[in-house]
């Protein structure tokens, strides 16, 4: 079967790019063993896009998710964020370009137990440049987007799954970012709470926001505009949603047919 | 002019962030923080309080010192081991009434001077003798400088010294053994072979607490110039100064010898024919002492210091493991290195210097405690400004040496391998 690596399927030619990834790679070294997490992934990725990232484990999306994420560098080919080059960031600049550019939400949500949801939320404005003084409304008004203002003052252990989820949304966006990258947001919470989770994603998306997700649920991906499945380290087909249903439903008519 | 305050407003506020964090750090975990920073209450503790004895004790000791006077140079002759006076015969030495003349206007540091003659000498009145008092020759400044005051009587005046009169001072104690009345004055008592007029009673030798009486209370005081005119020119005959303060004593004594060097007719090269003796010098031998005890003391307790910042830096490492998700969640949002660095730095200084006011505040009490212990002798114990800032800076310098290592691992830890930490 022929690798089909088609064109960005939401073209919106109008809107900025984010995220260019050209011919990256990222070798681990295990032992005298090189293994090729990610072998050469070209990617563009445009404002306001919403892209789920697929794929089995070891396929390389993690590592994907950290290289977007300026928490691992690649070992060579180019990612440009926002239209600068990151690859030769010292650990300092790639903090501050976390800082500013980019918002993690976890799986499992890392809030901190002994603070309330406003602390977890102003934690990085803490770092960054010019947000200390106005951290605490800035905070507020971000969980009161997210669906949280009566829940200010709570801490972790008193929310429930959804409400802590909620949390860590506010805290990945209180600075901006120009990316939103979610780690398998829903793993941890059931399919009521996911759904709930995955409508403020959708908000967030129909705001303007520009949202990478991974997921291995076909639910979770079917949100999304853009899906990416990755094999191998490669990707594997980068289709509209729609397009992406048609060719799985035609997949498995196929391999339907060959199995009898 | 951004730029140029660019980098330390950036210092700055890295270092408020730091405080800010670390603060919430230490008031979320009281008992621990409390716990770890126990070592370095004892340690300064023990430090200021040990120091506050040994300056109390010394203090003590001055005080004892002060009553012999501090500021007494004794000046007299002595023949030098070498050089063209070695084997000069004893007249050539001794000293003669004539070389303090101008002293006074020669050594500016010199608060006053007397010149003193000694002699033992039996006293009678009546039927009752003394067989041996110890008799001086004085001069009326002797009394401000021995802090002795006439209690009855009069003092000797410049009349006295003058003509020579044959009138005389004595002790409380010789008046009792002499069995004479209370007011003795106007009386005539027997001085080896001559008789003198008692014109007053000089008030009781101070018997030092630490160094007991030293020489016979059974005095007799008689005017120098009398003194020198009866015993003549083989009398044992030396001096007595004060300085201004004690402070000045080195400068006096340098004045003196200079004085004395020229009055003497000392060449160059020749040795000093005569000697100074400062109570000072045996001060300055004490305080060697006092010195190599607070050393060794130091030491000691620099040892529960150390014991203290081992635990500081056990518990930061336990600190950097335990909270390792979270320093990955901190750097993933956007902490560089040396945020987390100095966080955790200045999470370890800010206990170290909290044990520290605690350990300073201990050591009050202990100090207090202690100038309260009955006959030790220390009850003008208290902490030198010098010895809390001392106690301070190290206990700074510990959370920053043993905070060290801790802070370094957390800042360098990897944000992927920190979040994936269970």
């Amino acid at each position: 079967m022929s690798t089909t690596s088609n064109a960005p399927a939401t073209p919106t030619p109008h809107s900025r790019i984010v995220i260019r990834l050209d011919n990256v790679t990222r070798v681990y070294k295990v032992g005298v063993e090189r293994i090729h997490a990610l072998d050469g992934v070209t990617l563009e990725l445009r404002q306001n896009e919403y892209v789920a990232v697929m794929g089995p484990s070891g396929s390389g999306k993690s590592t994907l998710m950290n290289l977007l994420g300026c928490l691992d560098r690649c070992t060579s080919g180019v990612y440009e964020l926002d239209g600068y080059d990151t690859t030769r960031l010292g650990a300092g600049g790639l903090a501050h370009i976390r800082n500013t550019r980019i918002g993690f939400v976890f799986q499992s949500f890392e809030l901190m137990g002994r603070s309330s949801a406003l602390k977890n939320v102003e934690m990085p404005l803490i770092y960054s440049r010019d947000g200390w003084w106005s951290r605490h409304k800035r905070a507020r008004q971000m969980l009161e987007r997210v669906g949280l203002a009566d829940r200010v003052k709570h801490r972790p252990n008193q929310l429930s799954g959804g409400e802590k989820q909620r949390v860590a949304i506010a805290r990945a966006l209180v600075c901006n970012p120009s990316i939103l990258l979610a780690d398998e947001p829903t793993g941890n919470l059931d399919s009521k709470t996911s759904e709930d989770i995955l409508r403020l994603f959708d908000q967030l998306h129909a705001e303007g926001q520009t949202i990478v997700l991974v997921t291995h649920e076909e639910s979770v991906a079917r949100h999304a505009k853009r899906v990416i499945r990755m094999m191998d380290g490669r990707i594997f087909t980068d289709l509209s949603s729609e397009e992406d249903q048609a060719q799985r439903a035609a997949m498995a008519e196929h391999f339907g047919e060959v199995l009898k | 002019m951004k730029a140029i305050l660019g980098i330390p407003m950036a210092f700055l506020k890295l270092f408020y962030q730091s405080i800010y964090l670390a603060l919430g750090q230490i008031w979320a975990n009281k008992a621990r923080s409390i716990l770890t920073t126990t070592g370095i209450v004892i340690g300064v503790a023990s430090v200021t309080s040990v120091i506050a004895a040994l300056t109390g004790l010394k203090a003590n000791v001055l005080s004892n010192f002060e009553s012999l006077g501090t500021n007494k140079i004794f000046i007299s002759p002595h023949r030098p081991r070498e050089g063209r006076f070695k084997s000069a015969s004893w007249r050539l030495i001794r000293f003669r009434p004539e070389i303090f003349e101008g002293l006074k206007e020669r050594c500016p540091s010199i608060d006053d001077h007397t010149l003193m003659a000694e002699g033992s000498e039996a006293v009678h009145y009546g039927v009752e003798s003394i067989d041996s008092a110890r008799v001086y020759g004085i001069n009326p400044s002797w009394h401000r400088i021995e802090n002795r005051s006439v209690v009855m009587g009069r003092p000797f005046t410049l009349m006295d010294e003058e003509n020579g009169w044959q009138v005389c001072l004595i002790t409380p104690k010789v008046r009792d053994e002499l069995r004479m009345d209370r007011n003795c004055i106007g009386k005539r008592i027997v001085v080896g072979q001559r008789s003198f007029t008692i014109v007053g009673v000089v008030e009781q030798r101070v018997e030092s607490s630490m160094f007991g009486g030293m020489g016979s209370s059974q005095e007799v005081f008689i005017p120098f110039p009398t003194a020198w005119k009866l015993w003549g020119p083989w009398t044992w005959m030396y001096a007595i100064a004060s300085c201004r303060k004690p402070e000045l004593s080195a400068e006096a004594q340098a004045e003196l010898r200079f004085f004395l060097r020229q009055t003497r007719r000392l060449g160059p090269g020749d040795p000093d024919t005569f000697r100074l003796e400062v109570i000072e010098e045996y001060l300055k031998q004490f305080n060697t002492v006092a010195k190599t005890t607070t050393a060794i003391a130091g030491g000691v307790v620099g040892i529960s210091l150390l014991v203290g910042g081992i635990g500081i830096m056990n518990i930061m490492l336990v600190s950097v493991s335990e909270r390792t998700r979270e320093i990955g969640l901190r750097k993933a949002v956007g902490a560089r290195p040396a945020a987390i660095l100095f966080q955790f730095l200045v999470e370890s200084v800010v206990l170290c210097l909290f044990g520290g006011l605690i350990g300073a505040g201990c050591g009050q009490l202990l100090t207090e405690l202690i100038a309260k212990i009955p006959g030790a002798a220390l009850d003008k114990a208290y902490i030198p400004l010098w010895a809390l800032g001392l106690s301070f800076g190290f206990a700074a310098a510990t959370g920053v040496f043993f905070g060290m290592f801790p802070a370094i691992k957390a800042a360098r830890l990897d944000p992927i391998e920190a979040l994936r930490h269970e």
